[in-house]
């Protein structure tokens, strides 16, 4: 009887997390890409096997074009930008420096805000003319611009904002690295005479590497998941110079409801998703000793 | 890198210092101000929203006027909801789960724990078209439970909550049995009381999480009783609604006060709990 239960028992357990994760991830993931090879069935009409026609529209609409590139520009530029400047912060807040308290708290602020109130306030600030920061390089006699309604520098703003928002978050997790650095490394290294900038090339650099790749990881995930500035600041625009691939599903899907379109769309994400998860357990897990 | 200090310094190194810590300063200043920015225009009239003066009277008025624009208190009401069942959800079902991975051997965990980590890179919202699917052939669309019913099995609880178990000694879990607790009493008895500081990390990370959440709720509601405070916001500061500067960064703030207060209030909590589900 004992042992029945035993056997049984894991199984109970786990009951409702699986039944819900199978249900909102994995039967969802997996429709995904069953949906994109259809047509989007409409009113009574079935919907009809198309195989990769999707795939091979998608090539020739601009529109995911700009989309990709937008994201790959994100990414790339977002990514590097706030690890340097967390690894930065938690050096800073990790040293004798007087009002670190103070350091600490206004860097990891805008993390704790929601992105759409903080994507509110910096509409005002990229206002054009009036804004805060018009008036900022007014004052060494820049003309304004209209930072969000021009497609060339559109992008390039809510990459500001993303990298001002998640900096903290992830000076948290340097942070936590560099408390579990022995402070004799410094010592011994000082004796040598070792240079401070030397010190952290060679000594603090290397050791925060696992941090660096699970930071990474995160923060590229991160900008194929929040779209929400991109709601509020530009809507993907002017001229899809700032839009995003999730944000273009959520357009196709419930502007256009082309649902079968959209599953295509979310399929090229779920790959790069897949790639990224292939990085991190496949490749570098074995480079670095983790845990 | 704090022995350089205690080092005799040349001149120069000195200037340097002084010039470092002023840059350490100004990042400080830089980062912090876009927000006291805006809570210096949501105290202050419109008029004062491009013109900078220090002492301009202060003024609640923002705040009533957001208040009264929008049933901002029913948002309050439906975050207010929203939160607490993902949480009491998020709790129970993921300590169960995380309670079979850390002490039961059966047939395909390794492969079933996999299955969970899935959902570390695909979080729900980004198979919005298919869980919206879903959504309203369970006939939910626009509930609360709509809104929470993804998140509920969290591979982020699971996963913290299994490498903490894994720390308990199972001679805790002998001795229950002996006493003749079943699994659900040793878990209730033993695991949970000796996880509760995880609990508290995860609870505010997961909290934060939620208060912010935007797209997903966009997406499943369309009603004022159940729009939490995010899709609330985003429909009262639409651009075509025309309203102004100063009570738009009243509402932001609004929305945002009781995460930032708490966090201002316990800082030190806050800060550790990140971290702690962080090195997980």
């Amino acid at each position: 009887m004992y042992r029945i239960r035993t056997a049984v028992t894991p199984w109970l357990l786990l009951l409702p997390a699986a039944v819900l994760l199978a249900a909102f991830t994995h039967f969802p993931a997996v429709m995904t890409f069953i949906s994109s090879t259809f047509q989007t069935p409409r009113g009574k009409r079935p919907a009809k096997f198309v195989g990769m026609d999707h795939y091979a529209s998608m090539l020739s609409d601009p529109v995911f074009v700009a989309a990709l590139k937008n994201n790959a520009i994100y990414a790339l530029g977002t990514v590097p930008a706030s690890i340097a400047l967390a690894m930065l912060m938690a050096v800073i807040v990790n040293s004798a420096i007087k009002g670190k308290a103070l350091l600490r708290m206004s860097f990891f602020l805008p993390t704790v805000l929601p992105m759409i109130a903080v994507a509110n306030m910096w509409l005002f600030f990229y206002t054009p003319g009036y804004g805060l920061i018009d008036q900022f390089l007014g004052l060494f006699g820049f003309h304004g611009r209209n930072w969000l309604g021009d497609p060339e520098t559109a992008l390039g703003s809510l990459m500001v904002l993303a990298v001002w928002k998640e900096a903290g978050f992830f000076m948290i997790f340097y942070l936590a690295a560099l408390q579990q650095i022995s402070p004799s490394l410094g010592e011994a290294a000082a004796l040598e005479g070792a240079g401070r900038w030397y010190f952290f090339r060679r000594v603090t650099f290397p050791l925060l590497m696992p941090t660096t790749l699970f930071v990474m990881i995160n923060a590229f995930i991160n900008s194929f998941r929040l779209i929400d500035h991109v709601i509020v600041m530009t809507r993907g625009g002017p001229d899809n110079a700032s839009t995003l691939l999730l944000y273009y599903v959520y357009n196709v899907a419930f502007r256009y409801w082309d649902t079968a379109y959209a599953s295509a769309i979310t399929v090229v994400i779920l790959i790069v998703l897949a790639l990224l998860a292939f990085i991190q357990f496949g490749i570098l897990d074995r480079k670095v000793h983790y845990k | 890198m704090t022995i350089a200090a205690s080092l005799p310094q040349s001149r120069g190194e000195k200037l340097w210092d002084l010039l470092e810590k002023a840059g350490c300063y100004l990042l400080g200043i830089l980062w912090v101000l876009p927000l006291l920015y805006s809570v210096w225009m949501a105290f202050h009239a419109p008029e004062y929203e491009v013109r900078f003066e220090l002492f301009a009277p202060l003024t609640l008025e923002n705040f009533f006027n957001a208040w009264n624009a929008a049933p901002f208190g029913r948002y309050f009401l439906n975050t207010f909801m929203l939160i607490s069942t993902i949480l009491v959800c998020q709790f129970v079902i993921c300590t169960l789960a995380a309670y079979a991975f850390a002490r039961y051997e059966f047939r395909g965990k390794t492969l079933i724990f996999m299955l969970v980590l899935v959902q570390l890179m695909i979080m729900p919202e980004v198979l919005l078209v298919e869980n919206y699917r879903t959504i309203s052939q369970l006939g939910l669309v626009d509930t609360i439970l709509a809104m929470g019913l993804p998140y509920m099995a969290s591979a982020f609880g699971i996963f913290l909550l299994r490498q903490t178990f894994l720390t308990i000694p199972r001679e805790l879990d002998d001795a229950a049995r002996v006493e003749g607790a079943g699994p659900l009493m040793t878990l209730w008895k033993v695991y949970v009381p000796l996880a509760r500081p995880i609990y508290v990390a995860y609870g505010l990370v997961s909290v934060s999480y939620h208060w912010n959440n935007l797209l997903w709720p966009l997406v499943i509601t369309n009603s004022v009783t159940t729009r939490p405070l995010t899709v609330g916001l985003q429909v009262f500061a639409s651009p075509d609604q025309g309203v102004q500067w100063s009570v738009i960064s009243a509402a932001s703030l609004m929305t945002s006060a009781p995460l930032l207060v708490g966090f201002l209030l316990f800082q030190r909590q806050f800060v550790q709990s990140f971290m702690r589900a962080g090195i997980k």
